[in-house]
């Protein structure tokens, strides 16, 4: 059974998105990482990129697959984590600590769109 | 019974009762009747022997002439070892490593075929290859409008025609435009091609040596892109490069071009092998496939197709390339090159080539008829200007045994005058003697 | 011994494996700044050291003619001997700009290749230019863009793809121009007609199929398919991937496809060589001819000719005339074979993948029930209570000296492993295969860590594929450093 947190926004397409005074950490779920297998590449997107809810702005491979990251929310990257850069493993080994992005929160209504971890986890069953 | 055909009466019964059907039209019978049936109209079957008769008699149809041409086909001279070691079964008959373990013979020529390609020129990384070189420098357009995120490219009116129309039909459907840079004296015009730069273009193609001949220098044309973030594709000719300034060394984002030049038959075209080679940064951006070095279980050294994400067999629609697999044997053949002629003999063939094409270019241009007319210097192919009807000259020296020159008229009518010569060294100073003989006498 | 040198590792400074002529010419020298700062960091190897690191080089590998190659979509047929004689024979190999008439053998060979494929698939004419099956397949998607775009009819922006389908459809469609779409597939991966019908509009340029399909599945209601799309203004492309089993039998042109493509090396007998040089001529209907890119040969008064189309073409594709060098070898292979043993070829292709099916369907799981045609798909073993995967039966395999199946593929199943024995295997081999798969099954219950571990009896046991992809060594000048 993989790991779903308490108190984080998810999509069905397992994202999970943190809320921190406005801004919102970004990244996949235990279950997509699971999925995916050994990660071997997190193509980044560059900061100050802008975002729109629902569309991709990363990309995540591992040895046989290729999945595109949705963004959960629209608004602006103000930070990426470079660490995946080198050790794109860092996604199989803790995918809830391990954000992809931070992005600065355009419209706070688009969170009323997401699961809770409650709705989520009935997705991955 | 038929020799590729290894089931007897009694095989084809019990295979039957196995699978519990009566007869072998059983095994279709839910095609619609009205496919079926269809009465063939094909020669009958040939024994080995009739074979040999029938290509016999082809093969007494065509005329072998002595090439004087190259123009992206070179006659370059083939070590007898290449044919053996291509031919062995296990490179041969295995198809794509799939299955590492059992493939580690294609997986290693190709990681070779990779470090000389990188060696050549100079750049990070080599994909396992490509169709040919005009298609591969396509795949560089696609790669560089992807990567920038822009749908336009610039190409030099000095690369070989050919490419430039395989750029366009490749360009055409996939919805991408494609501006030419004007030429002047032969080389690109670095003015027009300041001029029309800007951050609409994903880049600049450009070939080296170009279409004449001529070894341009390129040493300006990163700073200027810099400016617009574009990239820099170079289609250059592979064996000049044990000679030449490197991609690398003009600073060049893609480098594509043909291998034809390491010796590969002439064949009628086909086939040889194109390459694509690329910056770190760019890695991960390239069609086709990587090898790489890993080790397995034991910790051996070992070798594996590798970021295989960005392959259509994975991605798909979302693909960079809907490329399969590679001309996986002609890279062999561009490895095995490389190995016998080995870090001299390349270079040696090449600068032969050069010799002998300097050598026809100065004895035909002391012709009253034969003029210069670009002052910049050249590799292997030399453009001379004439007075006389390049048709009829080409008839005259077919009539000769000789292929002559290229008419660039074929391209641009307003060089219908202009002559594309070429000479490897295979040719020797009395076949270029008879050359500029016959021409003489024209 | 395990030989692991690579060609840079034998070499040393001053050794020399070739001799060429002495040159009669005076040296050119080139201005210094056109030439490159260093030598390039090739081997320097005697000729014997080439040979035999190559050799060894070789023995890592495994081909046909070492044993039974059952890779599913891929056709891995006997390649024979002769059509490699008679590629190499000297009077073929000409440079591509001799004029046509000083090679009017090679013309005519591309000649009686062309009517030869277009009698076996029913269409009208072919162009032998396209080098490889995906290089078929992109041809074949301009051919129907420019269709649409001489007609004017520029909505047309969509291709159908089954969801069944080789990765190279969609991603075909995708560098032609067009956006792809997938119709859903039947539960044994033909077209969902309803799905079809929706999918069907002004905006569809066409639907690319392979029959019989990814599962090796006859599409039964392709005359309805046909009439469906002809309606709805759209065109219909075969992928030739599966051309085998109805070779000789059943022709795509009755069917009602538009454009095709062959794939030499796997139908015609012409060797993958490690994944190429291969060969994909494309076919089209009378009305599309027009669109072909050259060469078209035709015979005028018998003398061959390269017809110019120039004004109404795709454009040109490749820089010469295709793989010569391939087609010679195919066109070999099609007069060996002849008019008496054409329908042969199809007729046993698809009776040894009927009987390996019955044959291991009580270890196998069999989704798709019924006659298969040349291949069909078992989702992993049936017993899966040991979690033995599809994976680990494919790496037994390899040291059952058996080169696997293709795994994983198609998508539409979990533990896809996909066998396409071809015509050229005799019972006694598939015997052979069917008592080691069962062997395989067995192990599986009662020893499953044996099959889990395997294999052991090849040159290197399973790799490590994440690190190579995260920290990639793609040359030897990363292992020095």
């Amino acid at each position: 059974m993989s790991k779903i947190v308490e108190g984080l926004y998810y999509t069905n397409t397992h994202e999970w998105v943190k809320v921190e005074e406005g801004f919102a950490f970004i990244g996949i779920t235990d279950y997509a990482q699971e999925s995916l297998g050994e990660i071997v590449f997190v193509e980044l997107p560059e900061e100050e990129d802008q975002v729109e809810a629902g569309e991709e702005f990363s990309a995540i491979e591992s040895v046989k697959a290729a999945s595109d990251v949705l963004s959960p929310i629209t608004g602006i990257i103000v930070l990426i984590n470079d660490d995946l850069e080198d050790a794109p493993e860092l996604l199989n080994e803790d995918s809830y600590e391990n954000w992809i992005v931070k992005v600065e929160i355009e419209d706070k209504t688009e969170l009323n769109k997401l699961l809770n971890a409650e709705e989520y986890k009935e997705i991955c069953e | 019974m038929f020799k590729y055909l290894p089931h007897t009466q009694k095989d084809i019964q019990e295979m039957l009762e196995v699978i519990g059907i009566n007869s072998l039209d059983d095994l279709f019978s839910e095609i619609p009747s009205d496919l079926l049936g269809h009465e063939l109209d094909i020669p009958k079957a040939h024994s080995e022997l009739e074979i040999y008769k029938r290509f016999a008699d082809l093969a007494a149809k065509n005329k072998y002439l002595i090439p004087f041409v190259g123009a992206g086909a070179y006659d370059h001279y083939t070590p007898s070892v290449i044919k053996h070691i291509i031919s062995r079964q296990e490179f041969l008959t295995a198809y794509t490593p799939y299955q590492p373990e059992i493939s580690q013979g294609t997986l290693q020529y190709i990681f070779e075929y990779q470090s000389i390609i990188s060696e050549l020129t100079g750049m990070h990384v080599s994909n396992a290859s490509m169709y040919d070189g005009a298609t591969a420098t396509a795949e560089a357009m696609f790669m560089a409008t992807n990567v920038r995120k822009r749908n336009k490219i610039l190409i030099s009116k000095t690369v070989n025609p050919n490419i430039i129309n395989v750029v366009k039909t490749y360009a055409l459907y996939h919805g991408l435009e494609v501006e030419l840079v004007e030429e002047k004296d032969g080389i690109t015009n670095i003015e027009d091609f300041k001029n029309k730069n800007s951050n609409e273009y994903a880049g600049i193609i450009v070939q080296n040596p170009n279409f004449y001949g001529i070894v341009e220098d390129y040493s300006d044309y990163r700073n200027i892109l810099d400016e617009t973030k574009g990239l820099f594709i170079m289609n250059h000719d592979l064996g000049g490069l044990t000679i030449l300034k490197t991609p690398e060394e003009y600073g060049v984002d893609i480098a594509v071009g043909d291998g034809q030049t390491l010796g590969i038959p002439l064949s009628f075209g086909g086939p040889y092998i194109g390459y694509l080679a690329s910056t770190k940064k760019l890695m991960r951006k390239m069609p086709g496939r990587i090898c790489g070095v890993t080790k397995d279980s034991e910790g051996k050294r070992a070798y594996v197709l590798t970021l295989q994400a960005r392959e259509q067999h994975i991605r798909r629609e979302k693909a960079v390339s809907n490329i399969c697999s590679n001309q996986s044997l002609m890279a062999l053949f561009v490895t095995v090159y490389t190995a016998v002629m080995g870090k001299e003999g390349i270079k040696e063939a090449q600068a032969n080539s050069v010799n002998a094409t300097h050598y026809l270019y100065e004895k035909i241009t002391k012709l009253p008829k034969f003029n210069k007319v670009f002052k910049h210097d050249f590799f292997k192919d030399c453009t001379i200007e004439t007075s006389l009807d390049p048709k009829m000259i080409n008839q005259k020296l077919l009539e000769q045994g000789i292929l002559g020159p290229l008419s660039i008229g074929k391209y641009d009518e307003s060089k219908k005058n202009l002559l594309l010569f070429s000479a490897t060294e295979k040719r020797t100073k009395t076949e270029i003697d008879k050359l500029v003989n016959v021409l003489e006498a024209l | 011994m395990y030989y692991d040198k690579l060609i840079f590792e034998i070499s040393k400074e001053g050794r020399k494996g070739f001799s060429l002529p002495k040159s009669e010419f005076t040296s050119h020298k080139l201005e210094n700044e056109l030439l490159r700062k260093s030598d390039a960091l090739l081997p320097e190897v005697s000729e014997l050291d080439v040979v035999r690191h190559y050799t060894n080089v070789s023995f890592k590998n495994f081909g046909v003619e070492k044993g039974f190659y059952p890779l599913g979509s891929c056709t891995m047929k006997y390649n024979p001997k002769v059509n490699e004689d008679i590629a190499s024979m000297s009077e073929f190999n000409m440079h591509p700009y001799q004029p046509l008439e000083s090679v009017q053998g090679t013309l005519e060979i591309y000649y009686e290749t062309q009517k030869i494929l277009s009698e076996l698939s029913g269409l009208h004419t072919y162009s032998l230019n396209p080098y490889a099956g995906a290089h078929g397949e992109l041809v074949g998607l301009m051919i129907m863009k420019k269709y649409h775009m001489d007609r004017n009819d520029l909505l047309r922006t969509k291709v159908i793809v089954p969801d069944s389908a080789h990765g190279t459809n969609p991603a075909s469609a995708v560098v032609a121009g067009f956006e792809s779409i997938e119709v859903v597939s039947n539960s044994d991966g033909t077209v969902n007609i309803d799905s079809l019908k929706e999918l069907l509009s002004d905006e569809i340029a066409g639907i690319m199929l392979t029959n019989p399909n990814t599962i090796g599945m006859f599409e039964k209601d392709i005359l309805e398919i046909a009439k469906l799309v002809h309606d709805a203004g759209g065109l219909l492309y075969y992928d030739g991937a599966n051309l085998n089993p109805i070779l000789g039998l059943a022709r795509p042109g009755d069917m009602g496809f538009d454009i095709m493509h062959i794939n030499l090396h796997k139908t015609f007998s012409t060797p993958h060589g490690g994944g190429g040089p291969g060969s994909g001529p494309v076919g089209v209907v009378e009305h599309l001819v027009k669109y072909l890119p050259s060469p078209v040969v035709k015979k005028v008064d018998d003398k061959f000719i390269i017809e110019d189309t120039n004004d109404s073409t795709i454009g040109q594709v490749s820089h010469f005339y295709g793989n010569m060098g391939v087609v010679i070898k195919a066109y070999t292979y099609l007069l060996t074979v002849g008019k008496e043993n054409m329908g042969n070829i199809g007729r046993f292709s698809v009776l040894n993948a009927n009987y390996i099916k019955e044959s291991l369907k009580d270890d196998y799981l069999l989704p798709i029930k019924g006659i298969c045609k040349h291949e069909f798909v078992f989702d992993g073993l049936i017993d899966k209570s040991e979690h033995v995967t599809t994976l680990d039966v494919a790496k037994r395999l390899l040291d059952y000296d058996v080169h696997p199946p293709t795994v994983y593929f198609p998508l539409v199943f979990k533990e896809s492993l996909m066998i396409e024995p071809t015509e050229t295997e005799s019972k006694d081999t598939i015997d052979e295969f069917i008592k080691v798969m069962k062997i395989i099954a067995e192990e599986a219950r009662n020893t499953p860590d044996l099959v889990k571990g395997a294999p052991y009896n090849t040159v290197v046991k399973r790799l490590d594929e994440a690190t190579a992809a995260r920290k990639p060594l793609v040359k030897y000048r990363d292992l020095l450093e």
